[in-house]
């Protein structure tokens, strides 16, 4: 694969890509994790294909639209989708975590409508619900690096009100932080991501590579910015071996990287056990 | 000037009546402990001094100013009982719950500075704690992770601190010592003190003045004069409080 990085395109767009990911979903998966807001990033992956069924759809109707690349609208829908969420979660306060199901299935829902009507299932969208080494072109490696500027900058200036936020909401909230208006901006940046992962893991698969990694820190790390540092480092393992043996084996890279991230986080936890009855 | 005037403020749960005319003057570099029972109010009152419930009727100043105008959130620091707001799964350092307490100064946008890190470990030393600086907040002991909120309230330099019920889940062992770092912080960083606590015997020795509140306020004053409560005062106090008149005032 290193021979075929030099000499094809769509490896390297593959190969940095996931290089970009590999650090990024977890990054912002440590903050998705600690808040408990795991499942929010599987409800916003399914919005997410809906916005690539359609984008498909209008691909195939209208010859005007060929040139739009999916992931833009998959991008925009998943960030509809979690303004949503935290309208339906201040609508149901009591029941917080009832806006997941009802925005997955809306999500699951409305894809399903816009493959029907694009007369079934293509190939192209295989590529997105499990992830293709093949299928990153230029333009998405593009996007996916300008959106990973934009995340990883923000993350850095906010990171002190996020790490409150998620550690004592009830102390944020009462020396002022502006929480709502945070709050907002991480479930933007979420929604990003997860646009931005799936080209690569799947969107079946995204909301693993923003968790797996957290798991597996959270069972030794000492503090926060450790347990970035391994997530970070994990992603990167995962990410990195799962596109040479998928390329190599012909396998999704979604799936192959995402049964990394769990060997890893097996591999964590026996080790855990392993100290505790020999410490 | 007083830090905090708390005028006739009587306050309503929908039909219940938890607060009826309370009037309470906290000077500066007071230490003063709010006792009463359970249910008795001393929550509410917090509440309503920290802006948390809007006030339905009296008034509240906060460093001479009225409650709804007041801004300056930041010379307030406040200790809860951990054990509602915190998850000690939370993979955080002690260092790194500390500087959490400097969010709001630091400011939006910007990032922690070395003058910063110094502040924070001022902090621990000032609760002994600096030696645990590495640790998980989850790995330590309920008098251990008390000593460490305070520190994260500490750091911000406040001049007002406000305790409510902070040693429940303590051990009986580290009251006494985390007391001591109460009265340290009151005589020697000048910040004045509110305690909320129940723990009544053990806090007269240490604070300044002493407010019982049941509903009314049924006493208030140094922490002498309460010593001098006889029995029968007391038990009006604690006993069967709401039938009971307000006196002693």
């Amino acid at each position: 694969m290193i021979s075929g990085i030099l000499q094809y395109e769509f490896l390297q767009n593959a190969f940095l890509t996931g290089l970009i990911i590999g650090a990024l979903a977890p990054l912002i998966g440590v903050f998705v994790v600690v808040r408990r807001m795991s499942m929010i990033a599987d409800a916003l992956s399914h919005v997410a294909l809906a916005g690539i069924a359609f984008s498909l759809l209008l691909e195939k109707n209208f010859i005007a639209m060929a040139g739009l690349n999916p992931l833009y609208m998959g991008m925009t829908f998943s960030v509809v989708g979690s303004l949503f969420i935290e309208k339906l979660r201040n609508v149901y306060k009591h029941f917080k975590e009832l806006a997941i199901p009802i925005i997955l299935s809306s999500g699951i829902g409305l894809s399903a409508i816009f493959i029907s009507l694009a007369n079934g299932f293509n190939t192209d969208l295989y590529g997105y619900l499990f992830g293709s080494v093949s299928a990153v072109s230029r333009t998405d490696l593009q996007l996916i690096i300008v959106v990973s500027i934009f995340v990883i900058i923000t993350l850095v200036l906010l990171y002190k009100e996020l790490f409150l936020l998620s550690f004592d909401e009830e102390h944020a909230k009462a020396s002022g932080i502006p929480s709502k208006v945070i709050h907002f901006i991480f479930i933007v940046m979420v929604a990003l991501v997860i646009a931005a992962s799936m080209r690569i893991v799947g969107i079946l698969l995204v909301s693993s590579l923003m968790t797996i990694p957290v798991a597996a820190s959270l069972r030794f790390a000492k503090g926060f910015k450790q347990m970035i540092f391994y997530s970070v480092i994990f992603g990167e393992i995962s990410v990195i071996s799962g596109l040479f043996l998928s390329y190599y084996l012909d396998l999704a890279p979604g799936g192959t990287i995402v049964m990394l991230t769990v060997l890893i986080l097996v591999l964590s936890i026996l080790i855990g056990k392993i100290k505790t009855r020999f410490a | 000037m007083p830090i905090i005037k708390i005028e006739d403020v009587s306050y309503k749960y929908s039909k219940d009546l938890v607060l009826e005319d309370v009037s309470l003057h906290v000077p500066q570099g007071a230490f003063l402990a709010i006792v009463g029972p359970n249910g008795s109010g001393k929550s509410t009152l917090l509440k309503l001094v920290l802006g948390v419930l809007k006030l339905q009727k009296g008034n509240v100043e906060l460093f001479g100013k009225p409650i709804r105008q007041f801004k300056d959130w930041q010379k307030i620091g406040f200790v809860s009982q951990k054990a509602n707001s915190f998850n000690s799964g939370f993979p955080a350092t002690v260092f790194e719950v500390v500087q959490s307490g400097l969010t709001k100064k630091i400011g939006l946008f910007k990032i922690p500075r070395k003058e910063h890190k110094k502040k924070v470990v001022k902090a621990l030393e000032s609760v002994g704690m600096l030696s645990f600086k590495d640790r998980n907040i989850g790995e330590l002991s309920g008098g251990q992770q008390q000593r460490v909120f305070i520190a994260r309230s500490l750091v911000s330099e406040p001049e007002l601190m406000i305790l409510d019920e902070p040693t429940v889940g303590v051990d009986q062992n580290n009251v006494q010592q985390f007391y001591e770092i109460l009265e340290m912080m009151n005589k020697q960083l000048g910040i004045t003190l509110i305690l909320v606590t129940h723990d009544v015997a053990t806090v007269t020795d240490k604070v300044t003045h002493v407010a019982c509140i049941n509903k009314t306020l049924h006493f208030h004053g140094d922490a002498c004069e309460y010593n001098e409560l006889n029995e029968e005062e007391l038990s009006s106090i604690y006993g069967h409080g709401v039938q009971l008149l307000s006196h002693n005032h």
